[in-house]
């Protein structure tokens, strides 16, 4: 699986005054999944609507699969899926119906039925897509966007708002697009998504590129790395930083939960261990973390991914 | 669908007709499960000519020949233009316009498929609203094939008139618009009384709408038959302003 699925270059969007992508080019090659990673406003729905063709970029070169998305949209359409943020169901049509729909636009589509098995549709198959849960309706906008059999597929969000075990299923079921061959990117601001099912995470805010790389990349910080701990709040930072070796900061970030970061050695953690034993604390839930996609977004833009 | 391979990529489009068929006949399905929209394209023609031919308030000799027209336009302006307004705004609310113009049935063949399904509606409209006319006593008179390019003309003329309401307004806004626009006309547009008995002064603009045309004309080719030109006429021009000004404000999403 050589070639590039996907080329976008120096890419500009403005609505009015509001520049929503500020020249952002990337990358990603056939059967790999790429993952979009931003908070909320950051641009991730205008870059993957002007790769889909339903915008019209100010600037900047877009190629889908070799395509112009706009004015080879014709050619592009049957090649690839899209699942857009949200939308896109008939209210009054039935999941069963609405699937089989999409299905007999393509030459050769999934079975729908047992698509709807997979993504744990069948009981609602016969009900209004408007009595569905949010969830369900995530899940029958990613069987739709699958069912064509795609080469490639765009995934807006597809798990923003599902429960722990759909969000799972649908992680199961990206992961076995690419093991498939499909080209897959998707936007998130999950990080443990991105981390979970992307070889090449693209975070970007304010409408740039920030940092982009493979999710060992991104978080593997050398010797940096955090420890975390729960004890009573109001502990004494300063007392407890005199006991460590030098370099480290302390902070409790909710009350009686507690982080030093820095260069986490086993002498860091055995002095963190002797300070509280000496005060008749036991530190509770004592781990040591390396750095998270969230720590090196928070790094990057000064912001949380999820306010 | 377990083991290797079941999403191996194998893209393609599926043959144009079919993907029109099944759009087609999805729309179709949709349209009829619509309990308000059966209401409006089917119930309440259907009890008007039932009502207006029993009940002698009519100053007509032969009522059901008069209301059967009228009632025609009434079906194909509640389709054409009333449905299809409301259910452009609908699906254009809910993404579907824009998700569907993005598979291989893209946005002519969406058009086409809506399209395809609205003549479907009026074809079960007229069968209905021409076997209860029978039933009345009504026989057939005319030009059918006068009726049949009339009632093409108005459909034309109506959907872009649709099609325009639901390119300026918010979906709501354009539920209530369509639905009052079709009251207004029902009453104005000479379905069930005269254009010549409204006041002087309303007559001369209803002379001008596109339902009035629709049910003079009806009136004409399936009364002493030939071709009503100068109605024709009148529903070519609403069908070609009505279509340029929605090609200009028709909004996908
Ligand atoms: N159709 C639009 N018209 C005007 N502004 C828009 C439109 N779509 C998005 N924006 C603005 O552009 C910015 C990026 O939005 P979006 O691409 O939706 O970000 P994300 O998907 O990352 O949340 C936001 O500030 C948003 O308000
Ligand atoms: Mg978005």
């Amino acid at each position: 699986m050589a070639g590039t699925a996907l080329e976008v270059t120096g890419l500009v969007k403005r609505y009015g005054a509001r520049t929503a992508v500020d020249g952002i080019s990337l990358a990603a090659e056939l059967g790999t999944v790429t993952a979009i990673l931003g908070p909320n406003g950051a641009g991730k729905t205008t870059l993957v609507e002007t790769c889909e063709g339903f915008r019209r970029q100010d600037k900047g070169r877009v190629r889908v699969l070799g395509l112009d998305p706009r004015r080879e949209g014709r050619r592009l359409r049957p090649l690839i899926g899209v699942m857009l943020q949200q939308g896109g169901i008939y209210p009054a049509a039935r999941p069963r119906e609405m699937l089989r729909l999409v299905a007999a636009y393509y030459a050769n589509p999934l079975d729908p039925e047992a698509l709807l098995r997979r993504l744990g549709l069948l009981e609602v198959a016969g009900v209004p897509c408007r009595r569905l849960s949010g969830g369900q309706r995530q899940r029958l906008a990613l069987a739709l966007a699958i069912v064509g059999r795609p080469a490639m597929v765009f995934l807006d969000e597809p798990t923003t708002g599902l429960d722990p075990q759909a969000r799972q299923a649908t992680w199961e079921l990206i992961s076995e697009l690419r093991r498939d061959g499909v080209t897959v990117v998707l936007t998130t601001h999950y990080m443990e998504e991105a981390e979970r099912l992307a070889d090449q995470v693209v975070i970007i805010d304010r409408g740039r590129v920030v940092a982009r790389g493979t999710p060992a990349e991104l978080t593997d910080a050398g010797e940096r790395r955090r420890l975390e701990f729960r004890a009573r709040p109001g502990l004494d930072l300063a007392g407890l930083l005199a006991a460590l070796p030098p370099g480290h900061v302390a902070r409790e970030v909710s009350p009686g939960r507690y982080t030093v970061e820095g260069e986490i050695g086993p002498e860091v953690v055995a002095g963190v261990a002797t300070w509280c034993a000496a005060r008749g604390i036991l530190p509770g839930e004592l781990r040591v973390e390396s750095r998270s996609l969230e720590d090196v977004f928070l790094e990057l833009t000064g912001r949380e991914l999820r306010p | 669908m377990e083991g290797r391979g079941t999403f191996a990529p194998a893209p393609g489009a599926a043959p144009a007709l079919r993907r029109v068929a099944v759009q087609a006949a999805m729309e179709l399905r949709l349209q009829l499960r619509n309990g308000e929209q059966l209401l409006l394209t089917l119930a309440i023609p259907t009890l008007i000519l039932v009502f207006f031919s029993l009940a002698p308030v009519l100053g007509v000799r032969d009522r059901v020949a008069f209301l059967l027209p009228g009632v025609i336009g009434l079906a194909v302006m509640s389709t054409a233009f009333t449905g299809q307004a409301i259910a452009t705004g609908f699906d254009r609310r809910y993404g579907v316009l824009k998700r569907l113009g993005a598979t291989p049935l893209g946005r002519s063949g969406l058009i086409l498929g809506k399209t395809t399904a609205m003549l479907g509606v009026e074809a079960i409209q007229v069968v209905v609203l021409a076997l209860v006319a029978l039933g009345l006593g009504w026989r057939l008179h005319g030009s059918v094939a006068a009726a049949l390019l009339l009632v093409l003309l108005g459909t034309a003329a109506f959907s872009g008139l649709g099609l325009l309401l639901a390119g300026l307004l918010r979906a709501e806004a354009t539920l209530a618009a369509a639905n009052l626009v079709y009251l207004v006309l029902l009453v104005v547009g000479g379905v069930v009384f005269p254009v010549s008995d409204l006041p002087a002064a309303v007559q001369g603009p209803a002379g001008l709408l596109p339902i009035t045309a629709l049910t003079d004309g009806l009136r004409a080719a399936l009364g002493e038959g030939g071709l009503p030109t100068r109605d024709l006429a009148e529903l070519a021009a609403w069908a070609v302003l009505g279509a340029g000004l929605a090609s200009v404000t028709f909004r996908w999403e």
